[in-house]
This record gives C-alpha cells, structure tokens and sequence, in this order.
C-alpha cells in the first residue's frame, strides 16, 4: 500500500513536470497569441491591452502559478482563439478520441487474445513459420499507411466509406461508431499483431516449464494444462503489454485522426499549438498525459502483483 | 493533412476603398466534369446549404475584432453596415437607406432605414448607430478604419438622419462606413453569440465540426433564399474534398485545380481568382537582395507560365507588380510581360551583379497553405536553372507572422498579400519606404514622392495615372519577384444557382437559390 | 541447427540486402532527377517510369530511392541515439536505482506522456529545421522508450542470482552491468529497436504534416506518403509505391531481427 502512495505521489509530479513542459514550450515557440487574435494590423496599444486582459504581461512564472492554480481548482480558463471556455470545448471533443481509443483496445484485445492462445498452442514447425512471418509481416504496416490503404480500398475503390463524412456522437451514435471502425481497425491491426506475437511466446515459454510437464505426465490433457495453469500465467505479461498499449493507443490515434479526419481532440491539439491557443494546448496536453501517466501506473502495478521478484528498495 | 488545409493566409491590408471600381473576379463556367457518369444529384434538394469550409473560425466573432480573412468570409452574411459592398466592388445601402454626399465631400448624410430588426428581435435604432460607430472607433483592430473615423469633425443624430461631417475630404471614408457594422447597443456577446442585421442570423456552432446559420427573417430587403446555411468544418482539405466528392456538400470554394480536376460528381465548377498578389517578396535588408540586378535577375530566371502549368493547368493570372486583376482600370497587364523568362539574361545580370556563380539563400514559406508551398518548390527548381539554389524553411503561420512579418529575420518568403476593400492604396501603402508594414524594406524615393502625389489628388484620372505609375517603379526595380493571382475554383451543387463572386474575400450566401 | 530451416534470416537478409542496394545505388543514380519537373503529371506506373510520375511530373521511383536513403539514415541515426542514451540511463537506473533513478525516471515519463509532436516544434524552433536537427528531436523523443526497457531488465536482473554471486565475487559494477546484465537485454533490445526503426520512419512522416520534417523540394518515406493521400484517388500508385518501400524497408529488417534472435536462441 505504501508503494502505490508513492507510485502516485510521482505520478501527481510526472504531471506537474508535464505541465510545466508545455509551458516552457510556449515560451520559447515565436508567435505572440495576440497578433493571431488581432491580426497585423493592430496597433501595439491594442495588443498590449490584450495582453494585460490575457494576463500575458506579467513574469513567466507567475503566470504559470496563476495557470496551476486555476487549474488544480477546475478552471481550465478560456481558449484565446475560440474565446469559449476550455471546458466546453473539450467535452464535445474528449468523448470522440476517447471512443477510437476504447474502440481501438477493445478491437485489439477481442482479436488478439484468442489468436494468440490459437498460435500459441499450434506447435508444427510450417505453423511457427506461417504464423511469425504473418505477424512480422502485419507488424511492418505502419498504422497510417493501413489507414490510406483502408480509405483508398473502402472509399474509392468499393465506395462504401467516404473520408470526411464522420458524424458526431451527439447527433448519432451508430452513425459515429461506423465511421470509427475503419479508423479503429488501422490503428489495432499493427497492435494485434504485437499482442499475439507477445502472448504466443509467452505460451511457448510457459509450455516448456517444469511444471506442465509434471501435469502432463499425471495425464493431465493439453487442453486441460493450457486452460487451467498455462494460460492464467502466460497472460500476465500480456496484460501488462496491453497496459501500455492502452496509453500508446491515445497518442497514437493524431496520426490516424489526421487521415481520417475525425475532429478528436489530437486535431484540435494541433490546431491549437499552431494557433498558440496555449490554455488549449495545456489542458489537451495535461489530460492525454493523466491518461498515460495513470494507465502506465495500472501496467506498473500489474507487473509488480505478477513478478514479485521487482520490489522498490 | 494540415498543411493542406486552405487557411486564409492573405494579410488583411487595410479597409479603404474606392468607392468607383466597377470590377469583379472573372467569373466563368468551366464545364468541368460533364463527362462524368455519377451523379448523385436528383430530386428536390431542401431549401438549405450545406458548405465546406478548410478552417473554422477560431476568431472572435465579434466583426471589428475578428480579423481572419476566413471568419470574414462567413460573417459577412451576419454583419451590415450602414452601406455594405456588392458584387461590383460598389458599396449599396443597407443599414441606411439613403446616403447622401455634399459636393465638397465633406458632408455624408445617412438616413436611418426603417424596419431594420436585429436577429434578437429588437429594432435597430439611431443609438445603435451612433454606438456601433464609437465602439468600432474604439475597438477595430483595423487601423485604417479607426484613422478614417478619427476624421469625423462633427456627428449630429437628427431622428432617423445622421451627419457625419468630416475635417478634410476622403474618398475611402465610405468603405471605412462599410466596415463599421452595426450592432444593438450594450450588447456583451458578440464575440461567440453575434447578432447583427443581416440576411442571416447565427445559430449555432460546434468547434471544428459546424458553424450553423438561419434565415434572418425579419430581413428588411429582399433578404435570403434559403432557409439554413450549415458550414462544416474539415481541417483538411483532402477531408473536404472527399467529402465534397461523396455528395454531401452544396458548395466549397477555394479548390485547386488538381481537386477540380478528380472530382467525379456532377458539379458545376465557376472560376474566379483569389483576388492577392503572390509573389517571392524578397528582404531588401539583406545582400545580395539589395542589389536590383540580382532581384531583376530573379524575375527573368523564373518562368512564371510553367509554374502555372505544373501548379494549376495554366490557371491564375500573372501580375507582374503589386495589383491584381480584380482592380480593373488600376491593374496594368503589360507589367505582367516586364520580364519574361530569359535565362541568359538571368546569369548575364547576375554576372554584371558579382554573382556569376550564383548564390544560395532561404525561402521560408507559411506551411499551412499548399499552393504557396506548390509555387515555391517549382520556383526552386527554376532557380537551380540559373545556377541560384534556394532552400525551403515552411514554419507555421504564427511563427511566419512574428519572424517573418514583424521581425523580418528572412531572405525571402512566398506569401501572397490581399486587400479586404477595394482601394489600390491597400496594396501600395505598404511599399512605402517608412511604412511600419514595409516588411522587405523597399526603400525608393521616387516611389515615395509619387505615392503621396497619389494620395494628394482630388482628380480620378490623375490618380490612377499616378498609383499606376506606382506599379511601374516596382516592376522597373524589381521590387519583389511577381508571380500570380491564384485562379480560384468553386464548386456549386448542380441545381444551386445565384453564385457570385465578390471582389473581396467573401461569400454571399443570401443570393443562392435552387433551382 | 543454424543453418537449417531459418528462413527468416534468409528473406529478412534477402530484403534488407535487396533494399539496401536499392538505396545505395539511390546515392550515386536514379533513373531521373529527383526534383526535375515535366508536365507530364500524375503519369501511371509504366516501363518509363517504374511507380509512375507525381504532382508535379517527378518520377516517383527516383523519388523513391532518394526518400528511401533519406529516411534511412534518419531512422537508423534516431534509433542509435535513442537506443545509446537509453541503455545508459536506464542500465544506471536500474541497477543503482536511488534518487537519480526516481529522477530520470520521472523526466522519461514525463516526455513520454508530452505531446512529440509540440516537442518536436519545440526542439526544430530552437535548432532550426535541417536533417540533423530532425534527427536530434526525434532522438531525444526515443530515448525514453529505450531507457524504460532498458531499467526494467537491469532491475530484473539485478536480483538475479549470478549477478548477486558475481558482485559477491568483487566484480566491478561497471563489468556486472556490461558484460554480464547487457547480453541479458538484447533479446528485448532487438525487437525494440525494430519497432523503433519502424516508429522513427513513422514520426519524421508526421513531422511532415507540420512542415518539420525533410523540406521540400527533397524527398522522404514520410513526407512523400503524406503528401500522396491528396492523390489517393487519381494517384494511388503514388501512396502504394511510396508505402510498398517502407513496408519492405521496415519488413526486411524485422524479418532480420527475428531471424538472429531464433538463430541466437537455436545456437
């Protein structure tokens, strides 16, 4: 208990230190949110008073206090570009990337753990091979290019999938888990491909141990062994696996939002650092790293419970 | 792809405007696609459009803060001012029903149209008037607008007429008029829920998914015909495209030609043109572009024709100086022939310049606008012709404008610059040596002297003569290396009729009927 | 044993030997100029031009080889910093654990959950664009990921029984991490390397979007597949030759990786 205490307190600082990123980032990046906002022709009266009513006058590190504090207390504050609060616009935009990646991991995990105990238990040599270069060969697609492949195979080479035609979860929700699937799938494929390779040397390995060849020679089925002993043991750093897979998952869908575009909140990310909309970008970039910072925790934990032979010192 | 996305990258120049330039975009019917077998269009379409925009309007809504040539282009079927531009680079009655100039020029006499509604109900009233003007003097964030406000002498309110007397004669004072739109007085939110009087009455929008208007119907005029105008926001434009291609789509505008040229539907595609100046601008600041034999040997070693060519099928207009066409009687065709491609007077003239190796330098372009980009990667390879090797920096849009354009800490860039109001001083003032918008730092004294003449003369003739004359010193010294106004295609549902292209950067959607 | 039945090591070797002289020669030939424009756009694959002509009437081919090289070098640069860097903060968080564990840790954690792309602006703002400052963005986005593996073995192995029995020996630290706890690692710094390799290639495409990556008008895997979807409908050779080579590139290498880890296991 006293290790999961600490494990969060450094998470709550991974965080801070996340944060803090970002903002020195907007530091150092050229453009001045103001001329965005006031265009060229303003004159430096203008933008100053902007600046002052933005509180981008003062020192950079109280400004980055005023920006935690507001924070820490549920004021994300208000986007300069859309002049609406951070909140409301990231409640439209949240549910839609957070519906690719929970699309994506359920996709991964469905396929990928029964395919997996299938390869893991064929065992003729031509069956390792197949399944390996197979693997190997998926493994080498990058997401976005399966992505281009899906859009060119469904949208202009079968017509039954139009680029750009994404329709909102507020307005339909089968209509917006539709145009996900082609999306989901681009991002899972790489990924289930990953996992089975994972979880079907993990079977091998297990298969190999003492003690499934003690159960097999009490006469113990392969069936059997595999079920009972194998699997519970061999799936433990599969779930860990996909642990990670599960943050990777959330930064990995920009690039695949971008190809299909879907407006998540990794479109509205780019658009905000291009727009120097920095209480966008802070909030987005604080959000997506709870997500990974808190899921890697999960995977940290899990693999801690699975191999106590790790223990903090 | 972001970098596809068509962004507005035009600088918003300066809001003055002749009030006498009869000229619009070319506008003509491409018969693009009749070939075609798909069509997807048939029946009777709901009296409503849908339109595909490249960028939301992640501005303030607010019309005198708000200052993105795209935001612009939607809102101005939300806001009107007392007088509003037509198709015809004309400015028409609106808000005010009749305008009134005394002789001398100093008097404008507006007359307050009666039953002019807001989209809030209420009636728009000489209070509102009278506070849309000193919130705008107050607010604009377009300096040329506050200028010419700031030379109102004397404003009388009598009922429905107000006097604007002015301390000296402007002839760009009622495009400022145009620019000062009015609003109900007091009211606080205009910057995301906006109400003004024109023929469309926002509704609502969804960040980087729709922008939705309606129907103003208490509209005095004739108003719009159709009932809702929804525009859906794809951040890119391959998204657009596809999404224009599927059906889905009533109208997207700004197309290039490769798109025009794979769309498989039954569209009508109109040409227009972009109505900017695209060119090389070159930082005279810095050597060896502050020698006018290397700039001019720039021009010859560029071939302009074939960068159309490769770029747009021959599309877009050359302009050879700081006017595009859409300016009519001040844009001089001849400038566009000055300096045809001639490598050998290219390399003879970087000889004479010291140069007879060439030399290598910089182009840093906005990276959020492909056809610039386009340009510019032909325009490399055009230079490596003459033995000049160019790199390309693309930086982002905001970097562009705090580096490139206040900071000027570039060799070249390729951008093109836009006039939001019909007036030649908003592309020339800026070629003034002392300039604050000067950004290459052109200085020449003649150039000077015959702006301010320009601007001195009462006489219209004598005026164009002189800003014409203007646009020959910048051809004759090569001031930046002119390349096109981009050919601008639109593509309109089929049965969608009404379309017009305005000299300016918007789309009247109140015009636009079914068939 | 080793020599039979390792087909992987033969086709991986096949492939990458196949791409790499393919690149090779893409240094000193190409059937065209890489950057000469004809007006003959948006040509189909044919004998003239093997994967057809662009946007702008470069043969994509040449294109392709020159793209080929430069993603390449990128790739292989990023993954040796991050894999170098990686193994020596996480070798020394791991085995030494303590405050500078907890600390670079948390940095590694901290850019891992950052936003690459912001920091790549970032990084590229700061050095200037260029293929050295690419590399060096992306590096520094890599190392992470190396270092975490790399901790995590070393803290396995730690506890290991003959590393405890060495150290009793009085072996030095710097002996047990490399010569007896490294080896251990390799099997899990292979395949992380090809994923990364595989990761570089993808990253410096997305840079692409922004304009961060390889300007125009030179050629890269990524930056000339992402300019390809614009033309996925008149043009799809353009998005398929251009993704044919990275799945190749990236496939031979895999294939490789697998190959001498079964060889590895086997011998």
């Amino acid at each position: 208990m006293k290790n999961i205490a600490k494990k969060f307190l450094t998470l709550i600082i991974t965080l801070f230190i996340v944060s803090l990123l970002a903002f020195l980032a907007f530091q150092v990046i050229p453009g001045d949110p103001t001329t965005k906002m006031l265009g060229t022709e303003a004159t430096e009266e203008a933008k100053a008073a902007l600046r002052a009513e933005l509180g981008l006058d003062g020192p950079a590190l109280s400004r980055y206090w005023n920006w935690l504090t507001a924070f820490v207390t549920g004021d994300m504050g208000t986007s300069y570009s859309y002049r609406m609060p951070v909140a409301e616009m990231l409640s439209d935009k949240l549910p839609i990337t957070f519906l690719l990646s929970v699309m994506s991991f359920v996709l991964t995990v469905v396929v990928s753990i029964p395919l997996g105990i299938w390869a893991g238990s064929a065992k003729s040599k031509a069956a390792d091979v197949a399944i390996s270069a197979l693997d190997q060969m998926v493994m080498s697609v990058p997401p976005f290019f399966i992505g281009i492949l899906a859009t060119w195979i469904f949208g202009t080479v079968l017509n039954v999938f139009s680029t750009g035609s994404f329709i909102s979860y507020t307005e339909s929700w089968s209509g917006c888990i539709g145009y996900l699937i082609l999306p989901a799938c681009s991002i899972a494929i790489p990924r289930i491909a990953m996992t089975v390779r994972m979880l079907r040397s993990s079977i091998i390995a297990e298969l190999q141990k003492d003690y499934v060849r003690t159960a097999r020679s009490r006469g113990a089925d392969r069936g059997q062994i595999l079920s009972r002993h194998v699997l519970k043991n061999a799936l433990i750093p599969v779930i860990t696996f996909l642990a990670v897979s599960a943050a990777e998952i959330m930064t990995g869908s920009i690039i695949i939002e971008r190809v299909f575009a879907i407006p998540g909140v990794s479109q509205l990310l780019m658009t905000s650092i291009s727009g120097r909309d920095f209480p966008v970008v802070q909030a987005i970039v604080v959000i997506l790293a709870a997500w990974i910072v808190i899921v890697n925790f999960a995977a940290d934990i899990l693999y801690r419970l699975a191999d106590p032979r790790i223990r903090v010192r | 792809m972001m970098k596809k996305r068509i962004l507005a990258v035009f600088l918003v120049v300066s809001v003055l405007a002749g009030s006498l330039c009869g000229c619009a975009g070319a506008t003509n019917q491409t018969g693009a696609s009749s070939d075609e077998t798909t069509d997807s269009f048939g029946g009777i379409h709901a009296n409503e459009i849908t339109v595909g925009i490249s960028q939301d309007l992640d501005n303030s809504l607010d019309p005198y803060v708000s200052n993105a040539a795209g935001t612009r282009e939607v809102m101005f079927n939300v806001f009107e001012g007392l007088v509003k531009p037509d198709s015809d680079g004309n400015f028409v009655e609106a808000v005010a029903s009749n305008v009134e100039i005394s002789s001398d020029g100093l008097t404008y006499t507006f007359t307050l149209r009666e039953g002019v509604v807001f989209h809030n109900g209420d009636e728009c009233t000489m209070d509102d008037v009278l506070y849309s003007f000193e919130t705008c003097a107050a607010t604009s964030v377009y300096s040329n607008v506050v200028a010419a406000l700031s030379g109102i002498a004397e404003k009388t309110a009598d009922g429905s007429v107000l006097t604007v007397t002015l301390s000296e004669p402007n002839s760009d004072f009622l495009s400022a008029v145009s620019s000062v739109f009015i609003l109900p007085e007091g009211y606080a939110d205009q910057a995301t829920k906006p109400v003004g009087t024109g023929p469309f009455k926002y509704v609502s929008r969804s960040v980087q998914e729709n922008f939705i208007l309606e129907r103003h119907d208490a509209y005095y005029g004739e108003g719009a015909k159709v009932d809702k105008v929804t525009y859906k926001i794809y951040e890119d434009s391959t998204a657009l495209f596809n999404a224009l291609d599927s059906g889905s789509l009533d109208l997207v505008a700004h197309l290039t030609m490769d798109q025009v040229n794979n769309l498989s539907n039954g569209y009508a595609v109109l040409e227009g043109t972009m109505n900017l100046v695209q060119a090389i601008y070159l930082n005279h600041a810095v050597a060896p572009f502050d020698n006018e034999k290397v700039r001019q040997a720039l021009c010859y070693a560029i071939d302009v024709d074939a960068m159309l060519n490769l770029t747009a099928d021959g599309h877009g207009t050359r302009v050879g100086s700081s006017m595009y066409p859409a300016f009519g009687k001040y844009f001089d065709a001849s400038l566009a022939e000055a300096y045809l491609h001639d490598a050998q007077k290219a390399k003879q003239l970087l000889t004479e310049a010291g140069y007879p190796d060439g030399f290598s330098f910089t182009i840093k372009v906005p990276s959020n606008y492909q056809p610039h980009v386009d340009t510019t990667v032909v325009l490399v390879e055009q230079l490596k012709q003459v033995g000049i090797t160019a790199e390309i920096q693309q930086i982002d849009w905001n970097t562009w404008l705090e580096d490139v354009y206040a900071g000027r800490n570039f060799d070249a860039t390729v951008v093109g610059f836009d006039a939001s109001i019909l007036s030649p001083t908003a592309l020339l003032a800026r070629w003034v040596s002392d300039s604050s918008k000067n950004m290459i730092g052109y200085s020449n004294e003649e150039y000077d002297e015959v702006y301010a003449k320009a601007l001195a003369t009462v006489d219209d003739a004598e005026q164009t003569e002189l800003f014409k004359r203007c646009l020959e010193i910048l051809s004759e010294t090569a001031a930046n290396v002119y390349t096109q106004d981009l050919a601008d295609f639109v593509a309109v549902h089929p049965q969608l009729k009404g379309f017009e292209f305005y000299p300016l950067y918007v789309i009247d959607m109140s015009t636009l009927y079914f068939e | 044993m080793k020599k039979k039945g390792n087909p992987f090591l033969y086709i991986g070797g096949a492939i990458s030997a196949f791409m790499t002289a393919l690149i090779v020669m893409g240094y000193f030939w190409t059937p065209y100029d890489p950057t000469a424009m004809e007006s003959k756009k948006f040509l189909p694959p044919s004998f003239e031009h093997l994967l057809g002509t662009d946007n702008f009437g470069r043969d994509i081919f040449s294109r392709v080889l020159e793209g080929a090289g430069t993603s390449f070098v990128i790739a292989i640069c990023v993954v040796l910093i991050g894999c170098l860097v990686g193994i020596i903060i996480g070798s020394f968080c791991g085995y030494y654990g303590g405050v500078a564990d907890l600390v670079l840790t948390r940095i590694c954690d901290s850019i891992t959950a950052f936003p690459s792309i912001l920091l790549a602006l970032v990084i590229i703002t700061v050095l200037g664009s260029g293929t050295e400052n690419i590399v060096i963005a992306l590096g520094i986005l890599f190392i992470p990921s190396f270092a975490r593996i790399v901790r995590g073995e070393f803290a396995r192995c730690r506890d290991l029984n003959y590393i405890k029995s060495a150290r009793l020996m009085g072996v030095g630290s710097l002996r047990i991490m490399f010569c007896h706890i490294l080896p251990n690692t390799l099997p899990v710094l292979l395949s992380a390397v090809t994923i990364g390799f595989n990761n570089a290639i993808l990253s410096e495409a997305s840079m692409s979007f922004l304009g961060l990556g390889i300007q125009p008008p030179y050629a890269s895997l990524g930056s000339m597949l992402s300019d390809s979807q614009t033309y996925l409908k008149s043009a799809p050779w353009y998005a398929l030759g251009t993704g044919g080579a990275i799945i190749l590139l990236i496939l031979g290498f895999s294939l490789l990786a697998e190959g001498l880890q079964r060889s590895g296991k086997t011998a």
